[in-house]
């Protein structure tokens, strides 16, 4: 038997496509994993590397900052946070949003630090506010560099977030701890094949995004 | 008006930026701050629109303290024009020179209509329309940095080298746009160059500045060639200064001499009657009237004269539009040390020698001087 076998045996078995062991149930769960931590890793990064880019100031302090996180291992922090705080999301959230804030951070400080100043002073000296200037000069050039900050915080959650499995949750994960229990190989493939196969939507997702976000006069620059 | 009133620029580190300058910026002219690099040309021109905040001294616009005003109802009232020109690159020309109407509450079309309006104004094609700056070349887009600044009317427009990066043909096609422009608006122009030419060319009155924020000298271009007010700005003007200022004597009073031209199917006695001219060298055209080069007239032979042997006649001048100094380039130019000049349909009209020009050179420096002397003697 070969990895394809595997991966054909695993989804040919229709046990495989219903109830709440399913493909499509442990698919949405994982999927539902991805985008709250992703949504809170941008919601506190974004705002930040956009305001620390715009302004210029606190570059060091974040660098140094996402170094740290960076360097916290998620597995062991969610182990952690499970011991100390039990059974819930909580621990299984920290761990990806630690995780995903680093590059949603530093790569949007460095985007708008790396937007050309040219426009941003004849903004200025037209009459532009600050937060024009922000929202409708730096941002928009700054975009495709922020997008491809999102995309790899977003498919580094997508990989990562099958050590919720581990902590008794769902997800895609699911198959392949159990699998590897079982010692059930088909399994173990299986969810694998499916996990390698979200990250891939997930730049599909990206860059589809960047086609409609994402101006065409910026767009060949990048 | 605008007027500059002992505004220093001094930065926390104690560099001093620009010191005690006052300057009275006339209405609806092109005023030009040429200097070398750290004069405090740019923080000067900055300082009006208040991308700096001056140290001490005010700035007065009609009248009225521009400190009294919000800064960005006084930025949009102001055309700013930078090098490279620093378009907004997620957006088309159209919008990138709808950009003031639409932050002054414009509607998108009425923005779009003035900003059509515009492109023809600065020359740009209504093709470009919908294109991204990234696929202007540097002086479209430096035309767009000039439509852009003119899209709300606004009566005072501060260019900050607008010119400086693109190529010299280019920039003088720019230059002469902006001259043609500001006929037509007669817009209150702040201009600043490192470019001695540049300000000679484009400025009504110039302001020569000097390090440290001093202002060494401010009049017309033409006073600033004939009387550097010292060594600093003799210098800064160039060893050439003397033929520079020529370009403010018109050719007009040039006495054109007819006599040194035949026509290539001129006859014997036609080359023979034009020998008598006072010229060692006569100017052959062809039929239509247009110069195709000099000969001395003894190899002139009838019916043969062979074009591609004359003597080259460098560039003609145009007669009465162009100046004593694109005459005298004529002349120094031509191998025969003769000058062509020309109407506007490129036809000979005349020439003139080196001697004639210079001629012509001592009377105009003598008919300024008594000029000189008499606004001395006006109160």
């Amino acid at each position: 038997m070969n990895v394809l076998n595997y991966i054909g045996a695993f989804f040919d078995d229709s046990a495989h496509w219903q109830g709440y062991d399913g493909i499509p149930t442990r698919f949405a769960e994982h999927l539902q994993y991805t985008l709250t931590a992703l949504g809170i890793a941008a919601a506190v990064g974004l705002p930040i590397g956009l305001l620390t880019g715009h302004t210029g100031r606190g570059g060091n302090a974040l660098a140094m900052i996402a170094t740290a996180a960076r360097a916290l291992p998620s597995f062991g922090l969610m182990v952690l946070l499970f011991i100390l705080l039990g059974l819930g999301m909580t621990p299984v959230m920290v761990p990806l949003v630690v995780l995903a804030i680093p590059p949603i951070l530093v790569t949007t400080y460095e985007a708008m630090r790396s937007v050309d100043p040219a426009p941003v002073d004849a903004a200025r000296g037209m009459g532009m506010a600050e937060t024009q200037i922000l929202f409708r000069v730096e941002l928009p050039m700054a975009l495709p560099l922020i997008l491809s900050g999102l995309r790899s915080a977003a498919i580094q959650i997508v990989s990562t977030a099958t050590i919720a499995a581990y902590v008794s949750f769902g997800g895609l994960g699911r198959y392949i701890i159990d699998g590897l229990y079982q010692r059930d190989y088909e399994k173990v493939v299986g969810g694998a094949t499916l996990v390698a196969g979200l990250a891939l939507a997930t730049l599909a997702v990206f860059w589809l995004l960047g086609r409609l976000a994402v101006s065409p006069g910026v767009r060949r620059r990048v | 008006m605008i007027r500059i009133d002992s505004v220093t620029k001094r930065y926390p580190d104690g560099t001093v930026a620009v010191d005690r300058l006052s300057l009275e910026i006339p209405d609806r002219s092109i005023t030009v701050l040429v200097g070398p690099s750290g004069c405090g040309k740019t923080t000067t021109l900055r300082m009006i629109n208040r991308m700096v905040e001056p140290s001490e001294g005010t700035i007065l616009l009609d009248g009225a303290d521009i400190q009294q005003q919000p800064v960005n109802t006084l930025r949009r009232s102001m055309g700013y024009v930078i090098q490279n020109a620093g378009l907004f690159q997620h957006r088309t020309i159209l919008d990138n020179i709808a950009t003031v109407p639409r932050l002054l509450g414009w509607g998108k079309e009425k923005s779009r209509a003035r900003a059509r309006e515009l492109m023809e104004r600065v020359g740009l094609d209504g093709s470009l329309a919908k294109r991204y700056p990234y696929q202007l070349s540097g002086g479209q887009q430096q035309r767009v940095g000039v439509a852009r600044a003119l899209a709300a009317d606004p009566p005072v427009l501060l260019m900050d080298e607008p010119f400086s990066a693109v190529d010299p043909v280019v920039r003088k096609g720019l230059q002469d746009e902006l001259l043609r422009i500001q006929d037509e608006l007669g817009k209150t122009i702040v201009f600043v160059t490192h470019d001695i030419d540049e300000a000679v060319k484009l400025g009504t009155m110039v302001a020569v500045m000097r390090t440290g924020g001093h202002l060494a000298q401010f009049a017309p271009p033409a006073e600033l060639l004939s009387h550097p007010a010292d060594a600093f700005v003799e210098d800064f003007l160039g060893a050439d200064r003397g033929i520079r200022r020529l370009s403010f004597f018109p050719s007009a009073g040039l006495r054109l001499q007819t006599a040194p031209i035949v026509a290539v199917d001129a006859t014997a006695e036609q080359i023979a009657a034009h020998d008598t001219a006072d010229a060692p060298y006569l100017l052959v055209t062809d039929p239509n009237g247009r110069p195709l080069g000099w000969s001395e007239p003894r190899d002139l032979t009838a019916g043969q004269i062979e074009t591609g042997r004359l003597l080259p006649y460098g560039r003609p001048f145009m007669a009465g539009t162009d100046s004593l100094r694109a005459a005298l380039d004529c002349a120094v130019l031509s191998p025969t040390g003769w000058a062509v000049a020309v109407d506007a349909e490129g036809r000979a009209t005349g020439v003139v020698s080196q001697q004639a020009i210079g001629e012509a050179i001592r009377g105009a420096h003598a008919e300024r001087r008594t000029d000189d002397t008499a606004q001395k003697v006006a109160p």
